[in-house]
Order: C-alpha cells, then sequence, then structure tokens
C-alpha cells in the first residue's frame, strides 16, 4: 500500500518517497517507528529520570537506618518515620521556622510583586527596559554571590551581630520578586483590555471593574505565583545559612545533619512537601484549564 | 486607551515603587556593599569592624590562593549546562511538539521535583550513585568503571548533580521559545525539499535560539557558584569556588578575600555572558 | 417569539425623541488625526451605519461616543445632555464589541446581567430570561463563553448589551467573525430586533452589502471625514464624490469636459458633457461638479450593450468602437470588459435573462446608457478612491 505520508513530517520522519514500494520490510517499518517515536521516547526517559530521586526520597522516608545511622542506604522498612516525625532534636522547629519565613515572605513578595507586575504591563514610565533588567538579574545570579552581597550589606551597616529571621525574611523577599513579577506579568499579559472596557460600558466603575472583572482573571497567576515563592522560601539554603545568624531553617537543618547522620524524617518532610505541592498544582491546572480556554483570544 | 488608563500619569510609578525600592536596596546596593567589602583591609574582622582601605592586592591575592577552584567551578557549571542543553531541548521539544493536550501537564511533571527540597533531593542522589548501589555496580560489570571505581566523591557525581538540580531551569524557557514555533514553518521547509535533519537545523534551532539562550544563562550562572552539589556529592578536590566563599565568610571570617573573591566571579560570569549573548545573537531576555 | 417587555427604569429614560448629535468632533492622536471636524447627527429610533475602509476613523467616533476614547475637541450630545466628556459608565449607551468581549469567568446568564446589576435593577431573572428568549439561548444560560461557537457569542455580546435599553446601541464591526451565510442571517435578525425595539442603532462596518441591507441611513466615512450621508438608494444611485461612487458597489468614471447647460427629454435640467468624442446629458441633480473637466459615472449594471449597429433600448448618443475584452459568467449575470477606442476598459453587468447569448471576447459592440443613471463627478478627486484592494 503506498503511502503519501502527510502530516509525518512534522514527527521528524524523512518524507517517503512518493513512489513509495508497496511493501516495506520489517527492519524499514521498524526503523521507520523508531524515528517516528524517537524524540518522544527520549522525552519519556529524561522525565522519568527526573523522577527517580524523588522515588528515592518517598522510599527512603520508610526506612529504618537506626542500627546504621551513618550510611545512606535502605535497610529495613518501617512507618516510624511517618509516626514519630518530629522525633529528630530540633527538625520541627526548623521546619516552622521555614514554614513561617514562608508565609510571610510570600505574602510580602506576592503584593508588592504583583503591584508592580501591573505597573509594568498596564502603566507608562521611564526606565521600563532597566526595571526589566532588575526584576531578570536576581534570577540569573549565582546564590552565593546574592548571599554574600547581602552579608555585606548587613555587616557594614552594623547589623553584623543581628542576623536573624528578619534579615532571612528580607533575603527571600528579594529573590522572590523577580519570579512573583514575571509569572504575574505573563497571565496579565494575555488578558484582553477589551474586557475592562466593557464592564465600564456596561456601567461598572473602575473600581468595579477591577473587582469584578480584572482581579477574578488574573487570581490564578498571582497563586501561581505565590505557591512558587512558597516553595523558593522554604528550599533556599545558600542564600539563607549566610544570612541566618542563629536561627536555623529545614534547608539548614538538613546540611548540618548530612554530617552526623541524616535522620530519615527527613524524607517525610521532603515527600509531604511534594505531595502537597503537586496536589496544589493539579488542582490549580484543572481550574486553570478552564480559565485558559476562556480566555483565548 | 480606555479611559481608566489616562488618569494616573503617576499611578506605574506608584505601582512599581515598593519592589524597585526592596530590588534596589538589597539587590543592587548590596553589590555596592561587596564591592567595597572586597577592598576592606583584611585585618578587620566581624567585631573590631573593617575599613575600606582599596586594598586591591585582596583581589591579587584571592586569585592567586583561588584560581583552581575558581576555573574548575566553570568548568563543571559549562558541562553541566551543555548536558543540560542537549536533555532539556529533548524533553522541550517532545513536550512542545508531541505533547498535544497534555503538555500542561507534562510541564507540572517537570516543575514538581522542583518541590521537594534541593538538599533532600540531592542527598537522593548520593544514595543513588553509592558505591555499592545499583548504578555503580552495573557500571562495574560492563567494565565502564573499574572494581575500585566509585562515582561519589568525582566529578561525575558534582557535574551529574548538578545537572540534574537546574534542568527545570533550562527546560522551561526552552519551551516557551519551542512551542510559539509554528510548526508549518517546518513543514514547508520539507515542502522545499529539505530533510528533517536540515529542516531542523534551519529552522527550528535558529528560532528557539532565545530560549536556549536564557535557558543556558539560567542554568550555567546559579551553577557557577552552588556549592551544594560539590560538598555532598563530591571530595575536597571538587571544591569549589562556591564552598570557597562560603568558608572564607564562616569558617575563617576573612571576609576581605570572600568579597574579593566574589566579584571576581561575578565580573567573570558577566564577561562570558556578554560574549555568549553577542555571538547567540539575541540581546532581549526577558 | 416572545416580546421584551418594555421596562422602563424610573426617570432613567427622557420621553421624547433623544438624536444623537456629534458637532464638530475631532480626535487626534500624536502622529495623525483620527477623525476630522465631524458633524452628524441621527434620529432616535433609527439604524445608522457608519461605513468605511479601516483606518477611516468609523471605530474611533464609536469609541468616542461610547465614551472609552476622549474627543480632542468637540461635542456630543443626546437630546440637550452634553455626554462629551462623561464616563461610560455615566452615559445611557452600550457597546456590541468587535470580538465581542465575553467575561470568560462568568456565565451567560450573568454576561448578561453584568449591566443590570451594576445599575442595582429590579427583576434581573425575569429580564435575563426574557432576553435570552429574544436571542434565542435560554438552554446555553449557565454555559461559559468558551463553550459557545461564535455566532452564538456573537449573540450574546448583543443580548448583553440590549438588555439595559440604551437609548444608543453602538455595534464595533460585530459580524465580522461570522462566516458568510452566519452573517447574512445575523443581519436580518439584528434588523429585525432593532424594528422590534425601537432603539437607536449605530452599526459601524466596512462591508457596504451590509451597509445597505441594514440601514437606514448611511454615512461614508473616508480618513476622517464624512464623504455623504443619505438613504442607501440615494448614495448608491447619486454619490458626491468618486470615493463614495467606488467604495459602494463599482462605477465606470470616464473623462469629460462640461460644455454647458440644456433642457433634457423629459424636461428637466441637464448638463452637457462631452466624453472622449460623444456628448452626454446629465440631470442637473445628479451633476457634482460645476464647470471644467468632470468624470461621468455610470454603474456598471445601467451599461447597456448591443452588438455593433444593432439598436439600443437608451435616448441620445450612442458610443461605438467597443470590443469586448474579457467576459465573466458569475451564473446570475454576466460581466463584460469593453475596451473603448481611447483605451478604457468599461464594466457592463448583464443579468442572465436568457433574452440574447452571450458575446464572445472579441465582439465589436456598441455602448450606451439611459441618462438618468448617469451622475457627474469632480475631476480634481481621485478616479481610484474607494476602490478595495483585494
Amino acid at each position: 500500500m503506498s503511502t503519501v505520508t502527510e502530516g509525518t513530517v512534522a514527527d521528524g520522519t524523512a518524507p517517503a518517497s512518493t513512489v513509495a514500494p508497496s511493501t516495506r520490510s520489517p527492519l524499514q517499518r521498524l526503523r521507520g517507528w523508531v524515528s517516528k517515536h524517537l524524540v518522544m521516547g527520549l522525552g519519556a526517559l529524561i522525565l522519568v529520570y527526573m523522577f527517580v530521586p524523588i522515588a528515592v526520597v518517598v522510599m527512603m522516608s520508610f526506612n529504618d537506618n537506626s542500627k546504621s545511622r551513618n550510611v545512606y542506604a535502605f535497610k529495613h522498612f518501617t512507618l516510624d518515620n511517618w509516626t514519630h516525625p518530629c522525633k529528630p532534636n530540633g527538625m520541627c522547629d526548623a521546619v516552622v521556622k521555614s514554614v513561617e519565613i514562608g508565609l510571610l515572605a510570600t505574602l510580602v513578595a506576592t503584593i508588592i510583586g504583583t503591584l508592580a507586575a501591573f505597573a509594568l504591563v498596564r502603566h507608562r514610565f521611564a526606565g521600563r527596559s532597566f526595571a526589566n533588567l532588575i526584576i531578570f538579574l536576581p534570577m540569573a545570579s549565582p546564590e552565593i554571590v546574592m548571599g554574600s552581597s547581602l552579608l555585606a550589606l548587613f555587616v557594614s551597616s552594623g547589623f553584623g551581630g543581628r542576623l536573624g529571621f528578619w534579615t532571612i525574611f528580607i533575603a527571600h523577599v528579594m529573590f522572590c520578586l523577580s519570579f512573583v513579577i514575571v509569572t504575574v506579568k505573563a497571565r496579565l499579559g494575555g488578558l484582553d483590555d477589551n474586557l475592562e472596557q466593557a464592564a465600564m460600558d456596561l456601567y461598572a466603575t473602575e473600581s468595579q471593574t477591577f473587582w469584578r472583572v480584572t482581579f477574578p482573571l488574573v487570581l490564578p497567576g498571582v497563586m501561581a505565583a505565590a505557591l512558587l515563592s512558597f516553595s523558593l522560601s522554604f528550599d533556599d539554603f545558600i542564600i539563607t545559612n549566610l544570612n541566618a545568624g542563629q536561627n536555623v531553617t529545614f534547608p539548614m537543618f538538613v546540611w548540618g545533619a548530612a554530617q552526623r547522620g541524616v535522620p530519615m524524617q527527613v524524607n517525610v518532610i521532603g515527600t509531604v512537601m511534594f505531595v502537597v505541592a503537586i496536589a496544589l498544582v493539579l488542582g490549580g491546572e484543572a481550574r486553570n484549564r478552564r480559565q485558559a480556554r476562556a480566555l483565548a483570544r | 486607551m480606555a479611559a481608566g488608563q489616562e488618569k494616573g500619569r503617576f499611578t506605574g510609578y506608584w505601582l512599581i515603587a515598593p519592589a524597585a525600592i526592596w530590588l534596589g536596596l538589597f539587590f543592587v546596593v548590596p553589590f555596592y556593599s561587596l564591592l567595597s567589602t572586597s577592598l576592606y583591609d583584611p585585618e578587620g574582622s566581624v567585631l573590631t569592624g573593617y575599613k575600606v582601605t582599596f586594598h586591591v592586592q585582596n583581589f591579587s591575592q584571592a586569585i592567586q590562593d583561588y584560581w583552581h577552584p575558581m576555573v574548575r567551578s566553570l568548568w563543571y557549571a559549562g558541562l553541566a549546562t551543555l548536558i543540560c542543553l542537549v536533555l532539556g531541548y529533548v524533553l522541550a521539544y517532545a513536550i512542545a511538539f508531541k505533547g498535544g493536550r497534555w503538555r500542561n501537564l507534562l510541564l507540572v511533571l517537570v516543575i514538581a521535583p522542583f518541590f521537594t527540597s534541593f538538599l533532600v533531593r540531592t542527598l537522593s542522589w548520593k544514595l543513588i550513585l553509592a558505591d555499592d548501589g545499583f548504578i555503580v555496580n552495573s557500571l562495574q560489570a560492563v567494565h565502564l568503571l573499574g572494581q575500585d571505581g566509585r562515582l561519589l566523591a568525582t566529578p561525575v557525581a558534582v557535574i551529574a548533580g548538578l545537572t540534574y538540580n537546574f534542568l527545570p531551569f533550562m527546560v522551561l524557557p526552552l519551551y516557551a521559545s519551542l512551542e510559539k514555533i509554528d510548526i508549518r514553518l517546518v513543514e514547508a521547509s520539507s515542502d522545499l525539499y529539505a530533510s528533517p535533519a536540515r529542516g531542523f537545523f534551519k529552522v527550528t534551532w535558529p528560532l528557539s535560539l532565545p530560549g536556549v539562550v536564557a535557558g543556558t544563562l539560567l542554568t550555567f550562572i546559579p551553577a557557577a557558584g552552588d556549592y551544594i552539589n560539590a560538598t555532598l556529592l563530591g571530595s575536597p578536590n571538587q571544591r569549589m569556588v562556591g564552598n570557597v566563599i562560603q568558608d572564607l565568610f564562616t569558617t575563617t571570617g576573612d571576609y576581605a578575600a570572600a568579597g574579593a573573591l566574589s566579584v571576581i566571579l561575578m565580573a567573570v560570569i558577566v564577561a562570558m555572558v556578554m560574549v555568549w549573548v553577542r555571538t547567540s545573537g539575541t540581546e532581549d531576555l526577558v | 417569539m416572545s416580546q421584551v417587555v418594555d421596562q422602563r427604569e424610573t426617570g432613567r429614560r427622557a420621553v421624547g425623541s433623544r438624536s444623537l448629535r456629534l458637532t464638530q468632533l475631532t480626535k487626534e492622536f500624536a502622529t495623525f488625526t483620527a477623525v476630522k471636524s465631524l458633524d452628524l447627527e441621527i434620529p432616535q429610533g433609527s439604524f445608522f451605519a457608519l461605513l468605511g475602509p479601516s483606518g477611516c476613523g468609523k471605530t474611533t467616533t464609536l469609541r468616542m461616543v461610547a465614551g472609552l476614547e476622549t474627543p480632542t475637541s468637540g461635542t456630543i450630545h443626546l437630546g440637550d445632555t452634553d455626554v462629551t466628556y462623561e464616563k461610560p459608565y455615566r452615559r445611557p449607551v452600550n457597546t456590541v464589541f468587535q470580538n465581542y468581549a465575553l467575561f470568560p469567568h462568568l456565565d451567560i446568564f450573568e454576561n448578561v446581567a453584568f449591566g443590570l446589576r451594576r445599575r442595582k435593577s429590579k427583576e434581573v431573572d425575569k429580564q435575563v430570561k426574557d432576553m435570552l428568549d429574544l436571542v434565542e439561548l435560554e438552554s446555553q444560560a449557565r454555559k461559559k463563553p468558551a463553550q459557545l461557537s461564535g455566532g452564538q457569542q456573537q449573540r450574546v455580546a448583543l443580548a448583553r448589551a440590549l438588555i439595559n435599553r440604551p437609548e444608543v446601541l453602538l455595534l464595533d464591526e460585530p459580524l465580522g467573525a461570522l462566516d458568510l451565510k452566519l452573517r447574512r442571517a445575523m443581519q436580518i435578525e439584528i434588523k429585525r430586533i432593532q424594528t422590534e425595539v425601537g432603539l437607536t442603532f449605530v452599526h459601524v462596518t466596512h462591508d457596504q452589502e451590509e451597509a445597505m441591507t441594514m440601514a437606514d441611513t448611511i454615512a461614508v466615512m473616508n480618513a476622517g471625514v464624512i464623504e455623504q450621508m443619505g438613504a442607501p438608494g440615494e448614495l448608491y444611485e447619486n454619490p458626491r464624490t468618486t470615493f463614495v461612487a467606488n467604495f459602494l458597489g463599482q462605477s465606470n468614471l470616464i473623462a469629460g469636459t462640461i460644455v454647458g447647460r440644456d433642457t433634457g427629454y423629459d424636461g428637466q435640467d441637464v448638463v452637457k458633457v462631452e466624453m472622449q468624442g460623444t456628448i452626454v446629458s446629465i440631470p442637473a441633480d445628479r451633476a457634482h461638479a460645476d464647470s471644467g473637466a468632470g468624470w461621468v459615472g455610470v454603474r456598471p449594471e445601467k451599461v447597456l450593450i448591443a452588438r455593433a449597429g444593432e439598436p439600443i433600448d437608451a435616448p441620445g448618443n450612442h458610443m461605438t468602437g467597443g470590443v469586448i475584452s474579457d467576459v465573466s459568467f458569475v451564473g446570475v449575470s454576466t460581466q463584460y470588459l469593453v475596451r473603448m477606442p481611447w483605451g478604457q476598459e468599461l464594466m457592463a453587468f448583464e443579468q442572465n435573462t436568457g433574452a440574447r447569448e452571450l458575446f464572445a471576447p472579441g465582439t465589436a459592440v456598441d455602448v450606451s446608457w439611459r441618462p438618468e443613471y448617469a451622475f457627474l463627478l469632480d475631476a480634481s478627486q481621485d478616479a481610484k478612491a474607494g476602490i478595495e484592494e483585494e
């Protein structure tokens, strides 16, 4: 059956000669199948590769290594880690500290980042490209440099002896801002501005237009930005380590424990974070799908 | 424009002010502090205070003492970025062109590992690459690794860790760039007698270049300054400049050297980035 | 079909006719002037069309009436009330947007109810239900806009504006995104609704067929000014400028020189024009040039052709020496191009009544027309103005 291969060019196959032989040998067909699915297959493999360590984390959360603390290997299965998650000394305190900082930093970064995104998308002001540069840079700077320069600032302004909760907070808001702004900007940029005009045409004042039309439509982007921001904050180590003073956040706890022997409850926390975040993202994604279709111009 | 936009010529300034001030104060200004730290008189300390004495010898001293970890960092980061580019491109391409309606879900899966703690993930690699683990044993079985060979505490492990941790930062900008490409352009090239490989290099690759540049920047730069992978997966032989700076600040307390080294690192990175952006021909990043 | 019950808000609508009046309305942007000193009066209850090519300023004018754009100078009045600088939400004017601008996060019911809720109307449910009945979308009330087809979305946009009983309903090329059949159906539908509810509709479009089908009065706009305004028939049969002659339908424009005035066959005044060797008569009220050179215009469907030497049913001189250069059979009619001795190709459209065989290319023909169909335009105008580039 000679075939004019339409549409397969997009898959990366060579267009079969238009004067195709009426049958293809098994080898030819295998090669055809492979090249057609090559990219997809490789992509799937890479995706699997990305999840292998996560699987290990989950697995290790059920590990009992009480007999061999210093060896990071799977010994026995146990549910103890999940039933006594706060057993390791100081771990839960560190988790609580990380959550506190995370929530506060997320709140502040999301609010002022959203305001900035509105300014960049909806208003005119001089120095816009400069602003864009300053916003992009923190995303692309090495953390060690950002952390050390913040430390240098604190020390030189006399706060060298008072590093702690608030210096961490300041640092976290700083590097979360860029991500919040970029995320909200993307969402806001996709909004049809006719919608706001339509609202005013239909007797909504500026304030009513914002709260009933603009805000609900930009909210998914703001929520995504908040989630991203919390993850970045909770997970940060390098910058936090330099500016924490006596405080211990969860990543700092893990780092410290890595020398002495990591308690498996660390993996419990890791697994919980992963599951909660996934649940939130998938939930928001389902909602987003419906909104995204509606927003397509 | 709409009636709402003509009012408030300064509204934009007010809205961006908080973020601008925060970034200005805690991102831009600190670089200046860092610069002055690098010019400290090395005799000072946190307790006695520092004096800026334009002690430029700090720089020459830092280069002399630590050029080895510096070069090593750039090398590791470069390799990791390259591998990330290959893996990330394949993945982004697969999602953008073959993802269909699963695209968003697949993107979520790409970001998902990111939600587990960076450190905890890296510790997992310690397990996976352990001396008596599955990977090492398999490699020994096919003689890719000697009987005494190991992966942990070698550059391989560090680079593998860097690659793994920064892969999402490569995939996302690549995806953003690729998904904007109209597939009909590739089909047109094929209609004009280009082979698939040709079509890729002449059409797809050039159009994805902005994503490539953004992705490599977002990967290389943070990787160059990382020290977590080097500490957890490597040995003192794999010490990166990030380790050095960290130790200089906290263990040794030599702020002058630490500052100087940080400035040098930034300068080198900026120089490399400018060359890279210039040769790849794309100037807009965001 | 249920009738929309006329529910007037107390004191909202002035009793009696409130015409929309634009006086010297101007809108200047940084680089160009979109609307130049427009003067327009639209009587209450009429279906008015603003017709013109893209960029002529019609949408800008509409937006100024809606309050979405601030005029540079000039005024807008509804009856005696000056609304020139009023906010959009304070004007009794609603708009149907070109891309519908339906709120994606609200369902159809809430979209339509939006304006009523902002004005704290009573009996919102009943009004919305009645309106959805009118546009035949009762069954879709709880769906989101994205789930509807283009035609359905268009009807929602119409319902959402109409339900507020505005004094003026503005439609900004609302049918542009629909396919031909649907567009035709909606044209009839919108016209019917307008007749039923008796509101003033101002319809902006670039489609001259659409304007002629739907409107009581058309204003043809070009480069920020109104070229001509009047009933569709008047504009079509008696255009005053080359732009109007070419934009509405098609026209043959032949160069000529005015030689004098006379009294024609039926006793009316005519202007005599010497045109390429022939003297033609044009009724005085169809002559829009005073003296000197002019363009003699005649619509292709009014051009009569016959084989050379055979009679044509038109008084006065015939033009000889024409040769058929192109024949297009379009089913209901045949379109001929006739090359005249002075080089110009005239268009002649004939209905395929079957009375005569079609001419073949190369046939020698005579050309004429009844003088009451010709018009005379100023020679200083561009004979190519208004021709749509395809």
